[in-house]
């Protein structure tokens, strides 16, 4: 009774090799790595830049171990961190333009087992060092800018309209206006709910004054909102690329929350100031003056930069900037209407507006030059003759090639300015050294808490103390190719959760070996009392773990973060130890005893 | 080798006025102590900055405080944090805006006192945030309680799951009592401990509750109080052997895992140890008060008759 059937031992056996196939990475760990990834997907790594990389690393004497085309970027593995750091900077001198280079880990095992999928198990950021961020958009800010979007873009259409109001005034939620008679109004709410089918109107009458309120829609808030979300994930994304962090996390989080996450960054302030980042787009006068021949040549006036335009020309502008882009509510693509041309239509808010009407007041004849900041670097787009004073914030931005042109630069504009203003709610950064120095503890805990628990048991129940020890083996063997296969973030509390678990997992043993010892003790035969043990014992551990379990989900639910890294592993552990404590060790028992027909005790 | 072999029931339930004075001397101090202390939450609940910076050298505290309020660096907390090249620093939330901007003043500040200073760690949460973990940590007590109290009412019966919910409950009070007395900090991780002590505990009163099932059954001349008893005394070397093992794996984790790990491990220490104490001690003399009776229960399980006869230990 028993005995297993031969493709039972067979299925066991299958599971257990399958388990040390999948940990088997870890033991491997990750080796240092640099990465090199072509900006945008204009262009694509490929073979040619991977033996541009070797030449280049060749030419500076770094030792790798080798170099790889993984989907859209080339991957230098090496030997340590030193190689990698030396690596990074040649690399980064070579390839800084056009490509980003960032430092990553590699698993370091043999190509046979990441062919069958076979990697180590993903650290999150409190073991492997990195800064989290949780970021939350101010929402009541970005539907501040639309009702001020909307109020201009409607006065300058009433007054195109001739229709007059006596005021218009906005707060963050809704626009008022107010005019003299009813007929007007009429006017102006077809006028308004034909032009702006965002706005709800509503219309009050207050002693002669006639009034027009204006709010934004349920669904168009709504599609405001998710839009601010959206642009400013992906202006993150953007700003992120330029820090050259090989696996960066950017998430939505709930409605309104972004989650941010940098493995291997240091510099925390730096990351913090590159994802705050707003402006992006320059306004500065034009250097005429100085002789332009001999600055190419290299003297460049001190209170000067040398840029070129888009044509070519070099070009010298002052290093004053009068304006920037944190002005900027909306920018749009457009048709010069005199020149056909394309162009940019760049709104900005009243203060800006005022600025650059003093700007242009105070140049008339002089050149302005508008420069796009992207990623560190200045472009000047283009650089107008300033004919005359311009009011009213609304500009128009001409020296684009195609209609293709002027929409990347206006979403550029958009999305170099936030579409609202972000705060962080949540930081947490740490170390590498204190990274390492998790994983050294999390490792150490487990370790001599399983040996105390399986020298314990094998002394303690012997034979069968024996059977409980592999099996509680079979089960961290499991567990962690479980966790490996799935990649899921292995974090300190997730650690401490592979210990918690196995501490447990021992329960199930322990409710069998004392169940088979009772019933040998009333007078069970040996046989009888392994069947019964097992048997009777399952219902029981069924039980126990399922008000364990429920405690696990609810904690993967409602937890965050690192915690929710616990809960895993909490949930895999006790979906494991069900399968090792009961089915492994009834192996062992039935493989050691179950073939003696006359089995006259057993070491337990 | 055995180290429980009884051969008499220990009648737990003679004992049961003082099982049940004690457990009720340790839950009102417990309850004493969250009124009176409250519980020391650490930046997660509360919001706030925590900086963990290494010196190369033997930090000098009063040096770090001086270097800080010159800095305009207000009510930070400075302390000594495992070895003495450590340093940690906690700042408060000050109003709603700039806090994150807080952690980078103060390395700043730190560096002009030393450039070898480094930062380890840094944990910055803002006040919704805090309250947020708060609310959910909350919410994932109640969830895993009401859980578990529907689990075992379907599995047993209402006055098994009510029993075995309220020695649970005990047990997470009392954890939270120790932690208020002492004042040990409060964090995520340590929520986690409870709820994980929460899921485990039950285990005990499950086992327990497994066997009085078998015996209202088996034993049909004994009492309740006897049955119960019987229960408690046949399950006993299992109950302390496990926990053994369990706890064993914790004070690993207190002795190897760092502080990080600290707390955490503390209060699995103490839901393990009254988790023992009240499963067996308070959940079945509750039991009792509930008055459990032979019919009621064989009247239920008679439905789930295949199910409850694996059930045994």
């Amino acid at each position: 009774m028993n005995r297993f059937p031969l493709w039972k031992n067979l299925l066991i056996l299958a599971i257990l090799l399958l388990g040390v196939l999948y940990s088997l990475p870890n033991l491997y760990g990750e080796s240092p790595a640099v990465q090199v990834s072509p900006d945008g997907n204009a262009v694509k790594a490929n073979s040619s830049l991977k033996q541009q990389i070797i030449d280049e690393l060749h030419a500076a004497q770094v030792n790798y171990t080798s170099v790889n085309l993984s989907g859209n970027s080339v991957v230098v593995a090496l030997a340590n961190t030193d190689s990698q750091l030396k690596a990074k900077d040649v690399l980064e001198s070579r390839f800084g333009n056009g490509y980003s280079v960032a430092l990553n880990l590699i698993s370091a095992s043999p190509a046979w087992l990441s062919a069958i999928g076979a990697k180590p198990m993903y650290l999150g950021l409190d073991l492997r060092g990195g800064v989290h961020f949780l970021l939350q958009v101010d929402m009541q800010a970005a539907l501040g800018k639309a009702i001020q979007r909307n109020t201009s873009d409607i006065r300058s259409q009433l007054r195109d309209q001739k229709i007059h109001y006596s005021d218009i005034t906005s707060t963050s939620q809704e626009i008022i206006l107010h005019f003299s008679d009813a007929a007007t109004r009429g006017l102006a709410n077809t006028l308004i709910t034909k032009n702006f089918p965002d706005l709800l109107l509503t219309e009050q009458d207050n002693n002669g004054d006639f009034i027009l309120q204006a709010d934004l829609r349920a669904d168009a808030l709504k599609h405001l909102q998710d839009n601010a979300v959206q642009q400013n994930i992906t202006t993150l994304r953007n700003r992120v690329n330029e820090l050259g962090v090989a696996e960066p996390l950017i998430q939505q989080q709930g409605a309104d929350r972004v989650v941010v996450e940098l493995p291997g960054v240091q510099d925390t302030a730096k990351a913090k100031e590159i994802l705050g980042r707003t402006a992006t787009l320059e306004i500065r006068l034009v250097d005429d003056i100085h002789d332009i021949a001999a600055a190419v040549q290299g003297q460049v006036p001190y209170d000067d930069d040398l840029y070129t335009e888009r044509n070519g020309a070099p070009i010298l502008v002052h290093k004053e900037v009068l304006l920037t882009g944190d002005y900027i509510t909306d920018a749009s693509p457009g048709f010069d209407q005199q020149s056909g041309q394309a162009a940019v239509h760049v709104n900005f808010d009243s203060r800006g507006a005022r600025i650059f009407r003093d700007i242009t007041h105070d140049n008339v004849g002089k050149r302005m030059a508008i420069l796009l900041v992207e990623k560190g670097k200045a472009e000047v787009i283009t650089a107008p003759v300033i004919r005359e004073e311009i009011d009213g914030g609304r500009v128009q931005i001409t020296g684009m090639n195609s209609p293709e042109e002027a929409s990347e630069v206006a979403l550029l504009l958009r999305a170099g300015a936030l579409a609202a203003p972000m705060n962080i709610v949540e930081e947490r950064a740490v170390g590498p050294s204190l990274g390492s120095d998790n994983i050294r503890k999390g490792f150490h805990a487990n370790l001599w808490g399983f040996v105390a628990v399986i020298s314990f048991m094998i002394f303690y129940y012997r034979m069968f103390g024996l059977f409980s020890a592999l099996s509680l083996t079979a089960n961290g063997l499991l567990l962690v190719a479980l966790l490996s296969l799935m990649q899921a973030t292995l974090t300190l509390p997730g650690m401490a959760g592979i210990a918690l678990t196995l501490g447990m997992a021992i329960d199930a043993n322990v409710l069998i070996n004392e169940r088979i010892r009772e019933e040998l003790r009333n007078g069970s035969s040996p046989q009888a009392a392994i069947h019964a043990g097992y048997e009777r014992a399952w219902g029981t551990i069924l039980d126990s773990n399922i008000t364990t379990l429920i405690a696990g989900v609810a904690l993967f639910w409602l937890g965050s973060g690192s915690v929710r890294g616990f809960a895993m592993v909490f949930c895999l552990g006790i979906v494991t130890s069900m399968f090792s404590a009961v089915t492994v060790s009834r192996a062992l028992a039935n493989l050691t005893y179950g073939r003696r027909v006359r089995l006259a005790s057993i070491s337990i | 080798m055995e180290f429980f072999r009884i051969k008499h029931d220990i009648p737990f339930m003679r004992y049961g006025k003082i099982t049940t004075a004690i457990s009720l001397i340790t839950f009102l101090f417990a309850i004493w102590a969250l009124a009176a202390r409250g519980l020391n939450l650490g930046i997660d609940f509360t919001g706030g900055t925590l900086i963990e910076v290494t010196f190369n050298q033997p930090a000098n505290i009063d040096q770090v405080r001086q270097t800080l309020e010159q800095a305009r660096i207000k009510d930070a907390s400075v302390q000594v944090f495992g070895a003495s090249n450590d340093v940690l620093i906690r700042l408060p939330l000050h109003g709603n805006i700039g806090n994150s901007k807080s952690s980078d003043a103060v390395i700043n500040a730190l560096h002009s006192l030393d450039a070898s200073v480094t930062p380890k760690r840094v944990d910055f949460v803002g006040p919704q945030v805090g309250s947020e973990l708060y609310n959910n940590g909350a919410l994932a007590l109640m969830v895993v309680a009401g859980g578990i109290l529907i689990y075992l009412a379907l599995r047993f019966e209402w006055r098994f799951a009510l029993a075995a919910i309220i020695a649970n409950v005990h047990d997470v009070v009392i954890i939270l009592g120790c932690f208020a007395f002492f004042q040990w900090e409060f964090n995520l991780t340590v929520l986690a401990g409870i709820l994980a002590v929460l899921g485990y505990s039950v285990n005990e009163s499950v086992v327990v509750f497994d066997r009085i099932r078998e015996n209202l059954r088996k034993m049909r001349k004994a009492t309740i109080p006897q049955i119960i008893d019987n229960a408690i005394t046949t399950t006993m070397s299992r109950t302390i052997i496990t926990h053994g093992m369990t706890e064993t794996m914790v004070l690993s984790m207190l002795f190897f895992g760092g502080d990080a790990l600290h707390n955490f491990a503390l209060a699995l220490t103490i839901g393990i140890l009254f988790g023992i104490y009240s499963s067996v001690l308070v959940a079945s003399p509750l039991l009792l008060m509930f008055g459990v009776k032979r019919e009621h229960f064989l009247k239920s399980t008679t439905k789930t008759e295949v199910s409850a006869n694996g059930a045994q230990v």
